[in-house]
């Protein structure tokens, strides 16, 4: 529901990376902890570019795994659902290590000034 | 199409150019894990790395709004929760046990109307209301630049405590980082036991659960011990408080938290 939200402040930080040139491509990483339905964020980029200077722009997903480290016993494990338990020793203890991703990476932007 | 902007003034505009404000970035960024960002690419285009937070002018947004917290020396709690799980019936009968001793101030967040908003300014406290409907046709969540908006209304130099009810949803409040002090959440036991399995990011966001509604345990079917398992497996360490908003049963355990985050315990 707040992918427009997050679409919009997307398209802020190309803007101020694109120094005028044309962006083909935008490359984002988004933890799976993180509530954003990919097709609902392509929904609003393509609402949101239309008719712009990023129109036609791609937006890719980099999805990043939601991962835990254990204060225990020192595993990391990779969640399949949203449980903080580590699947070795069963400990709450842990830590989350990645997962809560939510980074423009880069922009592919044109050589020349258009 | 044009562009909408939200400004920290609270000031919305659509416009068609490229946004001319101050975007000053002075991070400190990490760039060894992306490879040749100044590489050609078979396009002619080139990869420029950016690795910036999506969230960063909210962040941002929310570091300003901490700063005149901290200079007002107010204390700020974020309360969340599913719409109709009880915050507005909190916040009044918070004010009811509170009031006297504690300068409550409160930042009403809802979509539209001011339905919450006039209640509880008939209690006698500062309420600042922020519809976010003015915006983008209804936010389902505060952001950090739409409570800057509504502190403006408010006199933070004599508050103690403000109280952020946002916007009732279980997803998207809990992604925004409004510069609160601590974020506490209000379920209803009318809601199911499952609901921390479902929401895992919200109930894994807050640092109480309120468990709201305990005068209608004896009519329901819910199972408390599963809901305070389900809670435990997104969240081993939030603190629950049982009570009743509308009998007041345990709302002093909630206004002792608040007296405790008060202290920065």
């Amino acid at each position: 529901m707040h992918e427009l939200a997050l679409c919009q402040a997307i398209v802020d930080t190309v803007e101020r990376h694109a120094d005028g040139r044309r962006v083909e491509q935008v490359d984002v990483r988004i933890g799976h902890f993180r509530q954003v339905v990919p097709d609902s964020l392509q929904f609003s980029w393509e609402l949101l570019t239309e008719g712009t200077e990023l129109a036609g722009c791609r937006l890719v997903v980099d999805h990043v795994a939601a991962v835990i480290e254990c204060q225990a016993c020192g595993e990391a494990t990779t969640l399949e659902v949203p449980i903080l338990v580590c699947s070795s020793c069963g400990s709450s203890d842990v830590m989350l290590v990645s997962g809560e991703e939510l980074l423009v990476a880069s922009i592919d932007r044109a050589r020349e000034v258009c | 199409m044009g562009r909408f902007h939200r400004h920290p003034d609270g000031t919305v505009h659509e416009h068609d150019h490229g946004h001319d404000g101050n975007h000053g970035h002075d991070g400190d960024h990490d760039h060894r894990d992306v490879g040749d960002h100044t590489g050609y690419l078979d396009t002619g285009a080139e990869r420029v790395a950016v690795l910036e937070s999506i969230l960063d002018e909210n962040d941002r947004v929310a570091d300003h709004n901490r700063a005149d917290f901290a200079r007002a020396g107010v204390t700020t709690v974020n309360l969340m929760s599913s719409p109709g799980a009880g915050k507005t019936t909190l916040l009044k009968a918070t004010i009811t046990a509170l009031g006297e001793r504690v300068r409550l101030g409160i930042l009403e967040g809802d979509i539209a109307t001011s339905i919450d908003a006039d209640e509880l300014g008939g209690l006698g406290v500062p309420v600042s209301l922020v519809n976010t409907s003015a915006g983008f046709g209804g936010e389902c969540h505060l952001d950090a630049t739409m409570v800057r908006s509504g502190l403006g209304r408010l006199p933070l130099d004599q508050l103690d405590l403000l109280l952020i009810e946002n916007v009732g949803n279980l997803v998207c409040p809990a992604e925004f980082d409004v510069g609160q002090h601590a974020r506490a959440m209000v379920y209803a036991l009318t809601e199911g036991e499952e609901k921390p399995l479902k929401y895992p990011v919200m109930f894994h966001a807050c640092d109480v659960v309120v468990v709201n509604k305990i005068d209608l345990l004896p009519h329901l079917d819910v199972d408390l011990d599963r809901f305070v398992a389900n809670v435990r497996a997104v969240n081993p360490t939030a603190r629950l408080i049982h009570l009743s908003a509308r009998t007041g049963e345990g709302v002093g355990g909630w206004c002792d938290w608040l007296l405790d985050v008060r202290r920065g315990a």
